[in-house]
């Protein structure tokens, strides 16, 4: 099974991906409208509960963080593989990533920009959240550097402002041909002034591709400190359940996971609705799920570590709290992400199902909901069961008002990611064609050796 | 190190976990609270509510675990196989442990709460976001979060009721946290007055909301660096170690008379309150 066909002309190359800017199916609309809707519902739970206060949102005292921090969590993991594919695999020569790293990369911006709006939705006095960041100021009052929340700000700033720009600069070639192909009217002066004056010349793509590798280069380290960091917010606190030392690679891998099973749900969704079948083929869809599948058991091995730490350390409040976890309220949402998170991806061994688009779809978005709930079991369960008994508090649930803003965060993301596909070539053009061309001169290589090889010249 | 590094020289401990360049500071604020005279009437947590302009929630929110007691009992009932009229209780009165090594101040990405010099875990309202961090590392989770907007739109202290407010304490309005301060406008008022004499604040001097109201005398408050006060005094005759042992067996059984212990002292956040009781390794 081929990755892509090799026999693609450039122009049609251009031609298909310039149609989806232009007239997807019907399905997009259907989406476009279902997330505005959602939005909607996260807009009007927002705003009741800034102007009545966060009590709404049925916090109290021992559970001071609820679903807002575990999806704050969840985007900031899904954000990582857009990394994964456009930056690491770029560097490993992978070359199977070009048709798809586009939208990965844009993924990875847009959860991001999702993540950044559950901080703001969590905190008490969102108008002072300028306080956190370390601007200068005449009385000199500085955040406080030690605290992990800080340096998440930081870390989250810098790692959202690297990936805009690396997602920008992998474009500006395509922008090109945006622009050389589009109708006068507000996309062409847009790409335009995108495109930065880009002609394709020798001395551009060399300095173009010496940035693109030090973004790279760049980016890798950034996104492995990122989920560490947000890891730190637990490891480093003093809770029962938080205070593990395996948490940041644990976390680093629930990140790449959860990553990865979005960009099947993705790949299936925009293969179908701007019709890029020719493109986004089934030898592709083959290779991220085995990649999935791979990430998934080192998951699944942290996730054992972690329980085995627990259970065989001597912190009895920690050890009490995975009991709870196991056999508490919460047991229901604790097992099934277990199973969603460890044995759903089974399903991928078979190779049946590899390519198996209803299949893939259903395991992509069950692995998601196992990787959400797994940032929600690490939250609420510590605060349900505390130190002493008198902070226990196992019947104190989130209320629709937090229902509905996570609920709406997910069509906030569909919604910029939607928006984004239409407007910005979701399959990279050039790199396409680059893959298309050394596959090509492979074959004929290889043709040639064959034919060498038959007529018993070349043996040695 | 031991509850004796605190005592005795708590200028080095200060060094060790440095809040200000102070290098010897006359005071730390500490308490101690007799639990075996505790009879958990509650008056220390009405007093506080009305010292340091609590809100009260009401029942709804309550149940919610919204309260805003800075000051609570905690009820423990004995089990002792006896039903309700007749079963037995113990009473833990818990507030903000002023704790030395503070698990809430790390955290903090605004730095909203800081140690002072003279060993009060303080809450800066002004600077807080109201990230709830603090809260979240809090063992004890003493520390309260304005859920709702109290002073306004929830009108908890609506027209005349409003002139039993504590003009010496703010109202904190919506998204800050807040927790005991050791009623440190009364310690404040206290220091600046020693001052412009030219002298250290005396021993029962000032005395925090809590044991002014507390009709058995449970709680002793004062300056733990100053060998003559109360505090001091019951500290260092209950020498407690974190070595729990010495305190469950009785003296001729080869133990101690020793009663007293601070509460999850096994995570090292340096408490600053003591609870006089014996450890007993059972219920009752």
């Amino acid at each position: 099974m081929k990755d892509i066909r090799e026999d693609i002309a450039w122009a049609q190359i251009n031609k298909d991906v310039l149609k989806s800017l232009e007239n997807p199916r019907r399905m997009y609309w259907v989406i476009l409208f279902i997330a505005i809707a959602m939005v909607g519902v996260a807009v009007g739970c927002e705003v009741y509960q800034y102007t009545t206060g966060l009590g709404v949102a049925n916090f109290s005292n021992p559970h001071v963080w609820g679903l807002y921090i575990a999806t704050f969590i969840f985007w900031i993991g899904m954000s990582h593989s857009g990394t994964l594919l456009s930056a690491i695999l770029h560097l490993m020569h992978a070359d199977w990533r070009k048709p798809i790293y586009r939208f990965a990369e844009a993924m990875t911006t847009f959860s991001l920009m999702t993540a950044g709006l559950f901080v703001a939705v969590h905190l008490g006095r969102v108008w002072q959240i300028y306080y956190a960041l370390p601007y200068p100021n005449m009385r000199q009052v500085w955040p406080n550097f030690q605290s992990p929340l800080l340096w998440d700000a930081m870390a989250i700033f810098t790692y959202l402002s690297s990936s805009i720009l690396f997602l920008y600069v992998g474009m500006i070639p395509d922008l090109a041909i945006c622009r050389d192909n589009m109708n006068p009217g507000w996309r062409k002066k847009l790409y335009t002034a995108l495109a930065l004056g880009w002609e394709g010349t020798d001395r551009q793509w060399r300095n173009f591709r010496v940035t693109y590798l030090t973004i790279a280069c760049f980016l890798i380290p950034l996104a492995v400190s990122v989920h560490s960091i947000v890891a730190s917010d637990f490891a480093m606190s003093q809770q029962p359940g938080w205070h593990i030392t395996s948490f940041p690679p644990y976390f680093v891998a629930g990140a790449l996971y959860s990553g990865c099973a979005a960009i099947i749900t993705l790949f299936i969704i925009l293969r179908y609705v701007f019709k890029f079948e020719e493109y986004m083929t089934m030898g592709i869809l083959k290779k991220i799920v085995r990649l999935t599948f791979a990430i998934a058991m080192v998951w699944t091995y942290l996730n054992l570590i972690e329980y085995a730490a627990v259970w065989y350390g001597h912190d009895q409040a920690a050890k009490d709290v995975l009991i709870q976890k196991a056999t508490g309220p919460y047991a229901p949402f604790w097992w099934a992400m277990n199973f969603c998170g460890s044995i759903v991806p089974l399903i991928m061994l078979f190779k049946r199902f590899q390519t198996h688009i209803p299949m893939m779809m259903a395991v992509s978005i069950l692995l998601n909901l196992g990787m959400w709930l797994e940032r929600w079991m690490i939250v609420a369960p510590t605060f349900s069961h505390g130190y002493y008994p008198w902070t226990w508090d196992h019947d104190q649930w989130p209320s629709l008002v937090q229902w509905g803003i996570v609920f709406g965060s997910f069509g906030w993301f569909g919604l910029l990611f939607m928006v984004f596909c239409k407007v910005f070539p979701s399959v990279s053009m050039y790199e396409v064609k680059e893959m298309v061309y050394h596959r090509s001169q492979a074959t004929k290589k290889l043709e040639a050796t064959g034919k060498m090889a038959a007529a018993g010249k070349g043996a040695h | 190190m031991s509850i004796s590094t605190l005592l005795e020289n708590y200028s080095e401990f200060r060094h060790f976990h440095p809040v200000d360049d102070v290098p010897h500071n006359p005071y730390k604020w500490a308490m101690s609270i007799d639990l075996d005279a505790c009879s958990g009437c509650n008056a220390c947590s009405v007093a506080c509510y009305a010292e340091n302009n609590l809100p009260v929630v009401g029942r709804e929110k309550y149940l919610h675990g919204q309260a805003m007691h800075w000051m609570r009992i905690e009820r423990y009932w004995d089990e002792d196989g006896r039903e309700f009229p007749d079963q037995g209780a113990q009473f833990l009165p818990m507030m903000c442990q002023q704790c030395e090594a503070a698990p809430c101040e790390t955290v903090c990405p605004v730095g909203a709460t800081n140690h002072t010099p003279d060993g009060i875990n303080s809450q800066i309202y002004n600077r807080c976001i109201g990230s709830r961090y603090c809260s979240a590392n809090c063992p004890y989770k003493v520390r309260y979060f304005n859920w709702y907007d109290y002073p306004t739109t929830d009108n908890v202290w609506p027209a005349e009721m409003n002139q039993q407010l504590n003009p010496d304490v703010t109202v904190r309005g919506k998204g800050v946290m807040e927790k005991c301060t050791f009623c440190i406008q009364r310690v404040t008022v206290a220091k600046n007055n020693a001052k412009s004499e030219g002298r250290l604040v005396h021993d029962g001097e000032v005395q925090t909301a809590c044991q002014q109201a507390c009709p058995t005398s449970a709680i002793s408050f004062g300056n733990l660096v100053d060998p003559e006060s109360r505090v001091h005094k019951q500290w260092q005759v209950q020498k407690v170690e974190l070595d729990k042992d010495a305190q469950t067996k009785d003296k001729e059984e080869g133990g101690s008379d020793l009663r007293g212990y601070r509460i999850l002292e096994e995570l090292r956040p340096y408490p600053s309150v003591m609870y006089l009781e014996r450890v007993r390794e059972t219920a009752i």
